[in-house]
């Protein structure tokens, strides 16, 4: 039988640390399968969207976010909905917008919470069907989720 | 949910005009992640929906999840036409509501 070396041990105990953790953090996994219920099939162009967020949030218990869409928001040309996802938060939904041609613009903030350093994706969909996507990374310092 | 929210937008606007609104709302967001001193989970309790519309029609909507921090804040635009009112609505996990509205003057 062959002895466990101490580089093995170390790994394994790495992979114990991180295991362990899977309980509260969710695998981007999850947040790809709301991405993909979202998306029901389109294929995300990438542009057209701004995310604002700091690039270091100190406190993940509120982090000011602001998305803003390119959009003309007439009757032929406008962003209906638009789905906030953060792929390491224990729920990774962070928010749906709705909006119509009363709003004006395709544009709204709010402050949410960060379990950790990741990215927020945003993806926004049209009156006619376009998919399209933005992304934008975060550092935290501190994260905002309990448990 | 007792306290009166927080919605802050212009009382006159011009015809056509796109006009910011700012909402604030007092509530804990209890998220249903964390525990208390006993180890015990503390049962999740959110504002879950947020509605803005004017003279009746949807202006802007937002589904909250957990992950929105505490006092929730919701800044948007609305695009007048007319004179008329907005309403506002909360709605929490335990299905309460609280609404609000504020009107606006609109010239040409």
């Amino acid at each position: 039988m062959r002895m466990i070396s101490r580089r093995d041990a170390m790994a394994l105990g790495a992979f114990v640390a991180v295991a362990g953790h899977t309980g509260v953090i969710a695998s981007p996994v999850e947040a790809e399968s709301e991405i993909a219920k979202f998306s029901a099939g389109a294929t995300p162009r990438t542009g057209n969207i701004t995310i604002d967020l700091p690039e270091i949030a100190e406190n993940g218990n509120s982090v000011p976010l602001a998305i803003a869409i390119d959009s003309p928001m007439t009757e032929r040309d406008h962003v209906s909905e638009v789905l906030v996802v953060a792929e390491r938060n224990p729920r990774p939904v962070i928010a749906k917008f709705q909006f119509t041609l009363m709003a004006g613009r395709a544009q709204a903030s709010t402050r949410i919470r960060l379990a950790s350093s990741q990215s927020i994706i945003v993806l926004a969909k049209t009156n006619s069907g376009a998919l399209l996507m933005g992304q934008k990374p975060v550092k935290v310092t501190i994260g905002g989720c309990g448990g | 949910m007792a306290e009166k929210p927080r919605i802050k937008l212009p009382s006159q606007a011009r015809k056509g005009e796109i006009i910011e609104i700012k909402t604030l709302v007092s509530h804990a967001m209890e998220n249903g992640l964390r525990r208390d001193q006993n180890g015990v989970t503390i049962p999740r309790k959110i504002i879950n929906r947020f509605v803005c519309e004017f003279n009746g029609q949807l202006v802007f909507r937002c589904d909250l999840d957990t992950a929105v921090a505490a006092n929730p804040y919701l800044q948007f635009f609305a695009k007048v036409e007319g004179d008329g009112t907005f309403r506002f609505s909360w709605t929490d996990d335990d299905g309460s509501t609280l609404t609000a509205e504020e009107r606006i003057i609109v010239t040409a």
